[in-house]
């Protein structure tokens, strides 16, 4: 994984609340084995029609959506499923960071793990961003914080371990290996 | 001594390394079960790192999210329809064999769905911790282990290391009163409990179901309430196990025998929540006034007693994105509308008591014409029981399809799909749109709800069938 710090891009904003996995990549594309390629899928049944041509009314296919990395969108982003794909659809669309007022558990984490940064906002800065969309955000993670246009620094809170994993391109892997010989004692006295 | 939640005695018991500032705990995990979607990356990975499975006797293998549940497809005789279905499968196959873990295949008579497979062979005890790659793994927690979902690259962690990086999550008592009036089921009572929470009411803890109701829950029932729990945000809800369990387990294959079984069980019992434990929210709901219930939108979380209209919020346009994806008017009651597709199966009520709660509405009817009723075992276990029992012969005399186990159309994997715009009285966890098919409506509710509006053709009371 590459090593995130600073992030800067216009936002693209999906207010809809509890927009579950299932939208973020329907089912049907989960009967892959690789992770490559899923961009495509994103929000599949929101972007396109039934005869798969893209719906020009949907935000992620106009232009101004192009190029954006960084994602706005309603309360409760990413519940439902524990698909993995669903960051890796976010990630090959290019998206690099999620921001919302509250986000589900396990997509928070298959995000942090992928290199999508998932930020959660108190509600006004949140409110502000729904309602501004398109605006150029800063965000660094070296610092915590993100910087609205205006020049405001709003700080978001983020797991120490995967903030380190994430600056360092770090695996988290790597560091579970090392753990190997307490794994070892703790499999040894638990037999 | 510090008074314990259930969650934490679980959690502590499995810290290899306590959590610091800088770092998540080091979590044990006890079991590992694998099915063939979420697994391929997985494997993938400890092939590029030349790593091996840690614990292959911890790892447990099915196939079930994209699995067909036609007979002809499984025995053979049809190709599998879905293609990249049949490569998935092949592939489990293929990494299994390779890794060397244990796989419950495509013709194994104990082959069925993830979460219903591992309690009725006892691989699934109290106490253990337990991950799939599986948001439904909750499922688990209704014997008292600590169960939850996990990303793919989590999976590869647990098959590298058979450890994971935790926090620790916040504790939330979901208290329960009174019983569940007759008719009123387990499915019942947690959507009640979703719909009182919210959908992300759950999100950061760790849910324990406690009181009456919980307690004079059979088996299956507690599991269909801990398979919710992530409908709630929840990645983990735990019931603490009590005789109900042990009676449970007594019966399954791979629990300890002999002195190990009396050795088990007196650990088993110190799995409680000690009295004066704290936890960090608590709820309270009233099991007697419960009624059948019904989800009229597209989350868990918009749901309703079957006697109750669908609510008016004027001026919520996700409120109305979902009433006019579903076809349902502000103020509507659901009682008396038409469906085409009624859906009996899935890790949440594809059990037995389930298909047994459906069967007594289906005895000696027919389902209603133009309606499609697809009842779906949640293993091969169950199947091959609810055709001794004679449910199977119920179900396919009332005009009902009898499948193989699997996901099927809770999750349209493996071609078993709601048609666009049709309605679907749907046993299963999940109303997202498009979750059933593309414009598929599904509507959640228990077997026998669902059973009920297979007969009638519309939604309809179940109780009705119960005074008959």
């Amino acid at each position: 994984m590459d090593p995130i710090s600073i992030i800067e891009s216009k936002t693209v904003v999906l207010p809809s609340t509890d927009i579950d996995t299932d939208q973020i990549i329907p089912a049907r594309f989960l009967t892959t084995t690789t992770k490559e390629g899923l961009g495509k899928n994103a929000f599949a049944d929101w972007r396109y029609d039934a005869q798969g041509n893209a719906k020009s009314e949907f935000i992620l296919n106009q232009p101004a959506a192009k190029g954006c990395a960084i994602l706005v969108a309603g309360r409760n982003f990413g519940c439902g499923s524990s698909r993995e794909h669903a960051p890796w659809s976010l990630l090959d669309f290019g998206f690099r960071a999620v921001i919302s007022s509250e986000i589900a558990d396990i997509f928070r984490n298959n995000s942090l793990k992928n290199g999508l940064l998932p930020i959660v906002l108190d509600e006004a800065t949140h409110g502000w961003l729904l309602a501004n969309p398109g605006v150029q955000l800063r965000i660094d993670l070296t610092t915590n914080t993100l910087t609205l246009p205006d020049g405001k620094a709003v700080q978001f809170p983020i797991e120490a371990f995967a903030r380190y994993c994430l600056l360092n391109g770090v695996d988290e892997l790597g560091f579970l290996l090392k753990q190997n010989n307490a794994i070892t004692t703790f499999e040894n006295s638990h037999a | 001594m510090t008074a314990k939640t259930l969650f934490e005695k679980v959690w502590e018991q499995h810290e290899v390394v306590p959590e610091t500032a800088d770092t998540p705990a080091v979590l044990y995990i006890d079991l590992h079960l694998v099915h063939e979607v979420t697994s391929p990356q997985a494997f993938s990975l400890l092939k590029e790192q030349g790593l091996k499975v840690r614990r292959l006797d911890r790892t447990l293998a099915t196939m079930d999210h994209s699995t067909p549940t036609d007979p002809e497809e499984i025995a053979g005789r049809v190709p599998i329809r879905v293609a990249s279905a049949a490569a998935q499968i092949k592939q489990l196959e293929v990494n299994c064999k390779e890794f060397g873990v244990e796989l419950l295949g495509l013709q194994s008579s104990d082959r069925g769905i993830v979460h219903i497979i591992g309690p009725e062979l006892g691989a699934t005890q109290p106490g253990k911790t337990i991950v799939c790659g599986d948001s439904h793994t909750a499922t688990h927690g209704a014997f008292g282990a600590l169960a939850f979902g996990i990303g793919t690259t989590e999976v590869g962690q647990v098959l590298a290391t058979q450890c994971l990086l935790q926090r620790r999550p916040k504790t939330f008592a979901i208290n329960t009163t009174g019983s569940l009036p007759p008719g009123v089921t387990a499915k019942d009572l947690i959507l009640a409990i979703i719909g009182k929470i919210g959908v992300s009411g759950g999100t950061g803890y760790v849910l324990e179901y406690r009181g009456s109701a919980i307690e004079a829950l059979s088996m299956d029932g507690r599991m269909t309430v801990c398979n919710m729990s992530i409908e709630a945000g929840a990645r983990a809800g735990m019931i603490a196990p009590d005789a109900t369990t042990y009676e449970y387990l007594r019966q399954t294959p791979r629990v300890p025998t002999g002195n190990a079984w009396d050795r088990a069980l007196a650990k088993w019992q110190q799995l409680r929540t000690d009295p004066g434990a704290r936890f960090d929210r608590e709820v309270t709901i009233d099991a007697n006034s419960l009624e059948p219930m019904i989800t009229y939108g597209t989350h868990p979380g918009m749901v309703l007693p079957l006697s109750a209209r669908v609510p008016e919020k004027p001026g919520d346009a996700v409120f109305k994105k979902a009433l006019d994806y579903m076809g349902l008017q502000p103020g509507e009651s659901l009682l008396g509308k038409e469906i085409q597709v009624v859906f009996i199966g899935s890790c949440t009520n594809a059990r037995l008591s389930d298909l047994e709660s459906a069967a007594q509405v289906f005895k000696g009817r027919k389902v209603a014409p133009n309606v499609r009723v697809l009842v779906v075992p949640g293993s091969q276990r169950i199947k091959r029981e609810a055709e001794a029992r004679g449910l199977a012969k119920i179900f396919t005399d009332a005009g009902a399809e009898w499948r193989e186990s699997g996901c099927s159309m809770c999750i349209g994997m493996n071609g078993d799909l709601v048609a666009k715009g049709q309605y679907s009285v749907s046993t299963s966890n999940r109303n997202f749109e498009g979750r059933q098919g593309q414009g598929a409506r599904t509507l959640l509710a228990s077997p026998a709800t669902a059973a009920a509006a297979a007969v009638r053709g519309r939604i309809t009371d179940p109780r009705e069938f119960l005074q008959g």
